[in-house]
């Protein structure tokens, strides 16, 4: 119980820390949101206007706080570009985007883990260096280039897939994995390539402990050590591991949903990046921060379900 | 002086007494660069039904590898058991498939090892361990084997049987580790129980406690105990007959009291002054000068020459055989060979 209360105290300090610097690169940037929206040839007086509309008149210390209050109440503010506020913007896209990451981090665990036992058990020199070959390669490979060759080789060639835009899964669950499954694939090929690694070493590092030696002792048959010890005992690694993808795959759909025309909260992301827009910029990289860090949150609490000695600490 | 029937009659005895005979083991480690570590180098012994043999030696001489041996639990690659035959009451372990080996194990052998911190699973319970080791080998159902293995908890000396089992490895002492060791390896009434340095690891105070359960269970079960250690107080109080092992061979084979009386081999008397002694009031304590010489640079001759006070020239180019210097008294050093059958 203490264990988890410690963690939700971390999760707070975190949230506020991420909030703090959010809000105050928008200080150092350059670039004025109301000189962007109002064009060059505006006067002073409409500018004064703006500003105080939008109340970036106050002082900061003022401006961060009303901007928290707003997060802890729900509100993140208005677009200023859309005019519209920011957490109905986000409703609008979050689907897509959540839908894309849970996809892709279905396909790397399913792939990953099975992969990183069957290389684990067959462990030899020529293995070794040809998937060591594979994570390098999976690592180099940039993701708007694996996307446009997977919409090249296999978006063209099937019409199973939709290779641009976005099909809502209430219209139609094929229509939707039709979507999203090459921009699953783009994120999850080179964390597939990197990950299974990871498991692959964990597993190796497993059974080299003399725990492995005492069930064998007893009888028990590989399959067993295998998949019911060596597998149990590598998830608390493992896990590490697979908390830190749903950073990068978050990371990734940024740029994949532009590669595939994706109206997710990536390319909302981008554009509004490039307005000044900061309440919806802040309100994306807040959401974006709970999400990390939610699901960091999730993995200690997991740790503690495998792994007894850390249930009493 | 016998004769030759009555000769005869004898070793029938000791074939039906015999539990476990392993005939010119070897096995071997492949190390880099095509280099070959023989750390078990052409080992036989027996072990009778009932008895306790002890096997000492210092580390790295082979006793470990001769007892996973046994099991054949060596991790291969690297190793590999190379020449030799196990007889298990004359069945044949190292030509059994793998299947039939792994029913041997744990069943017919029991084993605890030296580690008792690092030998249990940490994320399952140890009654979870103990069933385990039951079900395997037992038909029976999943409660009655949670009652067993309160039972065995109990017979292990944890009056808090009941608890204990819904415990995890990490909320135990090391030697309430290694009595739950001792209960899963006699969960199955072995016929042979393996313990590998089982008290190394543990305060002297546990150690005795440890060794009093091993013997318990002996007595309690019948079963028969090969005892590595490089103890000589522990030999001294619990080993029936004791193999002396040095660089991955068997220098010196005794009854537990000729071993001590009537050493042969330099390297047991060595090992022998190095127990302390109350009565004898020294300045330092013994030690043997040296190490053992690591298994893929075994020199030429004796492998004990070069740390031998008897060394003669012939110990640097013979390798030294086996001698029966009486029946039940076999030494490997060239001292005894003209002596040899006496």
């Amino acid at each position: 119980m203490a264990y988890i209360i410690r963690r939700i105290i971390l999760f707070v300090v975190t949230m506020a820390t991420v909030s703090l610097i959010t809000f105050s690169v928008f200080q150092v940037m350059p670039g004025d949101p109301i000189r962007i929206m109002l064009g060059t040839e505006a006067d002073e007086t409409q500018v004064e206007t703006l500003k105080k509309q939008l109340g970036l008149d106050q002082p900061l210390h003022i401006q961060y706080m009303d901007w928290v209050k707003g997060l802890v109440t729900g509100d993140l503010g208005d677009s200023i570009r859309f005019s519209r506020p920011v957490t109905e913007l986000l409703a609008d896209r979050l689907p897509v985007t959540i839908s894309l990451a849970l996809i892709t981090l279905i396909i790397v665990v399913i792939v990953a883990i099975p992969l990183g036992i069957f290389v684990a058990k067959r462990q030899n020199k020529l293995s070794d260096v040809v998937f060591s070959s594979v994570t390098q390669l999976g690592m180099a490979v940039p993701s708007f280039w694996l996307g446009m060759l997977l919409i090249l080789y296999l978006g063209m060639n099937f019409s199973f897939f939709t290779i641009s835009g976005y099909v809502p899964w209430t219209q139609s669950v094929v229509g939707a994995l039709g979507a999203l499954l090459l921009p699953a694939l783009t994120i999850a090929i080179p964390q597939i390539a990197v990950k299974f690694r990871y498991v692959r070493n964990a597993i190796l590092e497993q059974l080299r402990l003399d725990y492995v030696r005492t069930i064998r002792s007893k009888g028990i048959t590989e399959k067993f050590v295998m998949y019911k010890h060596v597998l149990r005992n590598s998830m608390i690694p493992i896990l590490t591991v697979f908390g830190l993808i749903t950073a990068e795959v978050v990371a990734g759909t940024i740029i994949v949903e532009q590669v595939f025309s994706l109206p997710g909260i990536g390319q909302l992301l981008i554009t509004s990046i490039s307005y000044r827009d900061f309440p919806l910029v802040q309100g994306i990289v807040m959401y974006i921060t709970f999400v990390v860090v939610f699901i960091n949150f999730i993995v200690d609490i997991l740790y503690s379900v495998l792994d007894p000695r850390i249930r009493l600490n | 002086m016998h004769s030759p029937q009555v000769k005869l009659e004898s070793s029938a005895n000791l074939q039906e007494n015999m539990l476990l005979e392993v005939n010119g083991l070897k096995t071997y480690f492949q190390m880099e660069k095509g280099k070959v570590a023989k750390a078990v180098d052409n080992v036989s012994f027996s072990i009778n039904k009932g008895e306790t043999v002890a096997l000492v030696g210092e580390s790295g001489s082979g006793k470990s590898i001769t007892s996973l041996s046994i099991m054949r639990l060596i991790p291969k690659p690297p190793g590999e058991i190379v020449e030799g035959s196990i007889f298990l009451e004359g069945k044949e372990l190292l030509t059994l498939p793998e299947d039939e080996m792994a029913n041997v194990r744990g069943n017919d052998i029991g084993m605890i090892f030296q580690e008792p911190m690092t030998s249990l699973d940490p994320v399952f319970t140890i009654g979870n361990q103990i069933v385990e080791s039951l079900m395997r080998h037992q038909k029976i159902k999943k409660s009655e084997a949670y009652e067993k293995a309160i039972e065995l908890l109990k017979i292990v000396g944890f009056s808090r049987a009941e608890v204990i089992i819904n415990e995890y490895p990490h909320q135990l002492s090391g030697g309430m580790r290694q009595r739950v060791m001792i209960a899963i390896a006699m969960s199955n009434n072995p016929k042979l129980l393996i313990a590998d340095e089982p008290t190394t690891a543990l305060d002297v105070t546990v150690q005795a406690q440890i060794l009093n359960l091993m013997m318990d269970m002996k007595k309690k079960y019948g079963s028969s105990i090969l005892l590595i250690t490089h103890d000589m107080g522990v030999v001294a109080e619990v080993a029936d007959r004791v193999l002396v092992m040095y660089a991955g061979q068997i220098v010196e084979e005794a009854l537990v009291k000729d071993l001590f009386l009537k050493t042969k081999h330099p390297y047991t008397k060595a090992l022998l002054k190095t127990i302390p002694n109350i009565e004898v009031e020294l300045h330092r304590l013994d030690s043997i000068p040296g190490t053992v010489p690591p298994a893929h640079l075994f020199p030429k001759g004796c492998r004990f020459a070069e740390r031998c006070t008897y060394a003669m020239a012939k110990c640097h180019e013979e390798d030294p055989s086996l001698i029966e210097n009486s029946p039940d008294h076999k030494v490997r050093c060239h001292l005894y060979e003209r002596e040899g059958g006496m």
